[in-house]
């Protein structure tokens, strides 16, 4: 119980995956495209938290910085995945990840 | 200024995150669940500042949860069906998709077990007074590369995006 009211850098690292393990859930059990791309920006969370927790316990600043760069690239990468679901949508009709078969054999 | 009620604050803040990470996962009207993440972003934040981190905590709001979230529900109400509600949530794959999670969280417990010591048990206190000036010396001075980089990708990300979401290119 001493250990758990003292608020060490594992305590942030815990969380991180725990994020990161519903994140991954998130991805690999749904159906609508949209919650996916949601899971991933989880995913991308919970390394932005590891990242800074791990910045403050080295005293440095790179964590942090690396954390502003991750947000930046989930900013990017969002905005080009739901421009090609817009895409996607407008030729099926569906946000149903398993119709997404057109590369199918 | 000193810290106060540290534990409290962090189980209160990632209760908020976790409840609203599940919340994000299991809701069937993608509205619910971009509004939960939009609670899970914010209590991040919040851990943000409890970490030291008070540039990184404004980013992540004014970024995050006021620049990608809203961009999420624009394109929810945009491609967002009726009957998509009504449907099974959980796609084919789910029972692999299961069992891979598993694998992963058993893989996280054998890395805590393992390696839960080499941690040290109290961190340094961080000043927080100019941390923003701090990350803007950082930024501009040691990794001035990968920021003018970063500003090339989110270049090719509005071109990509403008691109693939117009009716005849």
């Amino acid at each position: 119980m001493e250990s758990m009211l003292h608020i060490t850098t594992l305590h942030y690292l815990v969380l991180g995956a725990a994020l990161f393990l519903l994140g991954v859930i998130g991805v690999l059990t749904r159906r609508n495209v949209v919650i996916v791309l949601m899971s991933i920006e989880l995913i991308l969370n919970a390394v932005n938290l590891n990242l800074v927790a791990f910045s403050r316990m080295w005293g440095g600043l790179h964590g942090q910085v690396f954390a502003i760069f991750v947000i930046t690239d989930a900013a990017a990468e969002a905005a080009v995945g739901l421009g090609i679901l817009i895409a996607f949508f407008r030729n099926k009709e569906t946000v149903n990840i398993d119709e997404v078969n057109l590369l199918k054999w | 200024m000193a810290p106060v009620a540290t534990p409290f604050f962090f189980y209160l803040l990632s209760g908020i995150m976790l409840i609203g990470g599940v919340l994000v996962i299991t809701r069937k009207n993608p509205v619910h669940s971009a509004l939960a993440l939009i609670v899970t972003l914010l209590a991040q934040a919040s851990i943000y500042l409890m970490l030291y981190a008070p540039f990184v905590a404004g980013v992540q709001i004014i970024l995050y949860a006021g620049g990608i979230m809203v961009l999420f529900l624009f394109v929810i109400m945009l491609v967002s069906v009726d009957r998509v509600q009504r449907e099974r949530q959980f796609n084919s794959q789910w029972v692999v998709g299961i069992i891979a999670a598993t694998a992963l969280g058993g893989l996280f417990m054998a890395v805590y077990t393992k390696g839960k010591d080499i941690f040290p048990e109290h961190a340094l206190p961080m000043v927080e007074n100019d941390n923003t000036q701090q990350i803007a010396m950082k930024l501009y001075g040691q990794y001035m590369f990968a920021f003018e980089i970063a500003s090339l990708l989110l270049l090719v990300a509005i071109i990509g995006a403008v691109v693939m979401a117009k009716k005849r290119i």
